[in-house]
């Protein structure tokens, strides 16, 4: 299960309403080991694209140096499907290269850019097998520097 | 020449868990066939081989002293003595 506090579950969103109609993508840092999303850090999609996503690959480097230098590792990568479901496509299955993240998927396909519900849910991806697993959102606010 | 090489997650299973292993070579292809040696299986997972060429697959970055090999020469960029090469799978999806 993934337990992610409001606020960051909000940030999810509100950025993937923002990016439509190309997709959004981003990770949620936590402390090694903790399983705790703590630290929102939305990436620039440097495909710009509505059916791709790719960080860039120096802020990809400059984001992995920051964890490693804070002993955090990405708990959360999400990315936003803005025509489709939120499932993991062949693409994201076949690309996942985080066997501890949970990689949320948000579909701004209803709404886009307006105001209204998104779906978002959790998936582990590990060696090509997809596994869905619950959301638990928790009213607590953490620190997001 | 000796370096350090960074390791991801995914790929620590090749290297006993180690974040961080020792390197040598004066370029970045010689630098992965060291690997290779000591860590038997990870080149396929940083080169494509196929069609009898050899390049670094298209979902994996390396860096060396913090730059993208993509824009040195790729598997040419020459390493040197202390020099810090960085692997990373992009993030990246549809």
């Amino acid at each position: 299960m993934l337990r992610i506090d409001q606020a960051t579950y909000d940030a999810i969103i509100a950025h993937a309403k923002r990016d439509h109609p190309n997709e959004a993508c981003g990770v949620v840092a936590g402390p090694a080991g903790s399983d705790r999303p703590e630290r929102f850090v939305p990436m620039v999609n440097a495909a710009a694209s509505p059916t791709f996503y790719e960080f860039d690959s120096l802020e990809l480097l400059q984001l992995y140096k920051e964890m490693d230098a804070r002993d955090e590792e990405p708990v959360v990568v999400y990315h936003s499907h803005t025509a489709t479901e939120a499932y993991p496509s062949r693409t994201d299955i076949g690309l996942a290269a985080e066997p501890n993240a949970h990689y949320v998927l948000v579909s701004t396909r209803e709404h886009g850019n307006s105001p209204g519900p998104v779906e978002l849910r959790s998936y582990r991806i590990i060696d090509g097998e997809v596994t869905e697993e619950d959301v638990s959102v928790i009213d607590e606010t953490r620190s997001q520097t | 020449m000796a370096v350090e090489v960074r390791i991801p997650t995914i790929l620590r299973t090749y290297t006993n868990g180690e974040k961080a292993v020792p390197g040598e070579g004066g370029t970045l292809s010689e630098v992965i066939d060291h690997l290779e040696g000591k860590h038997p299986g990870i080149k396929e997972r940083l080169i494509d081989g196929e069609n009898g060429t050899s390049d670094l697959r298209r979902f994996v970055n390396v860096y060396v002293n913090d730059e993208d090999v993509r824009f040195t020469g790729g598997l040419d960029t020459s390493v040197a003595d202390g020099d810090q090469v960085v692997v990373l799978p992009a993030v990246a999806g549809g």
